[in-house]
């Protein structure tokens, strides 16, 4: 790595001026991947608003065969995981290895419980034909534009679990270099920088939720 | 106490949110407000709003997004450039989202689209 451990102290790449710039640039650029990750979800958010103004009476129908206890129990751990992830960039920003080692490990156990939770729906998505295509039924009908519905709650809960096991694998990784001393010098980001991807996609979630779970319930 | 290993010399004092390790009471604080935010959502979902459930559902989302974005990933204490890349993101959303449903919302108001998406 070309970095130079110049009268810092701390890991300075040698084309920027300061750390502070260092981080600068590493918050402005990881910010630029977020914009296209929120356009990147943005397309379905697109999609669910165009059929669920065509079609509001299967979505809401076929809304309430979703668990709103498990999809709520799932909002509430992933809130629970961006709170460790906030504590451990705290930690990292101290550099207190062990508690950066923790609290990153902590994050990736609720995240992992996420995802559990997340298989036992999918699984049970599987069992009542729910799955579009061929076999989808939908209270004893075949096809119809409920199909619609979970076309979109795969996708985008889809895509957002991907994003989660990439998150973890991130986390992880963060761990075991934190665990080296990794992040024993000032200037080193990247626990900061995946805080930032961790929260993002706690933030999908955030309107994931009622948008998929909850939006037949007063009816 | 974060101070005690402050290292970067930046003579212009923008340094100071690099180590901006804010209480953790207010990370607490601002935690709780967001399970707070989740109760809510699902209580209000159960009540008869008409029209207004999904507007309401998306403001108390909207709320909860502004506490994630500005405590959690700290742009309440970043610098102008990267409060602007953050706003950016959110500008274009509603634009995609926006001109979309403008578009759909608006299309049986002209004869010539005689058949409606929801009649296929």
């Amino acid at each position: 790595m070309s970095e130079s451990h110049g009268a810092h102290g701390g890991a300075l790449a040698h084309h920027f001026e300061d750390l502070e710039q260092q981080r600068e640039a590493h918050t402005l650029g990881m910010w630029a991947f977020l914009v296209t990750e929120v356009l990147f979800f943005g397309g379905l958010f697109a999609a669910y608003a165009v059929y669920r103004s065509s079609y509001p009476e299967a979505f809401a129908n076929a809304s309430n065969q979703l668990d709103p206890v498990l999809g709520g129990m799932n909002t509430a751990v992933l809130i629970g995981s961006s709170f460790t992830m906030v504590l451990a960039v705290h930690a990292a920003q101290l550099r207190r290895k062990w508690q950066i080692v923790g609290w990153l490990l902590a994050t990736v156990v609720l995240g992992a419980v996420f995802l559990g939770v997340k298989y036992v729906e999918y699984h049970h998505k599987w069992e009542h034909h729910l799955i579009p295509g061929p076999n989808f039924m939908f209270e004893g009908q075949p096809g119809g534009s409920e199909q619609l519905f979970f076309a979109l709650y795969f996708s985008m809960t889809g895509l957002h679990a991907f994003h989660m096991v990439i998150g973890a694998g991130v986390l992880i990784w963060l761990s075991v270099l934190a665990a080296r001393g990794r992040f024993d010098q000032p200037g080193r980001n990247a626990v900061e920088m995946a805080g930032l991807y961790w929260h993002f996609v706690d933030l999908v979630w955030i309107f994931l939720f009622p948008l998929l779970y909850l939006l037949g319930r007063h009816q | 106490m974060s101070n005690a290993h402050h290292e970067s010399n930046s003579p212009n004092g923008a340094a100071s949110h690099s180590d901006h390790a804010v209480g953790l009471g207010l990370y607490f604080a601002v935690f709780a407000a967001l399970l707070v935010g989740t109760w809510l959502t699902v209580w209000v979902a159960g009540r008869d709003l008409g029209a207004w459930n999904t507007p309401v559902a998306l403001g108390i989302a909207c709320a909860k997004a502004s506490l994630v974005v500005l405590y959690f990933m700290h742009v309440r204490w970043s610098s102008k450039v990267v409060w602007l890349a953050a706003a950016i993101g959110f500008v274009f959303l509603v634009i995609l989202l926006g001109f979309t449903i403008s578009d759909y919302a608006t299309r049986e108001w002209l004869e010539i689209y005689s058949e409606p998406l929801r009649s296929r």
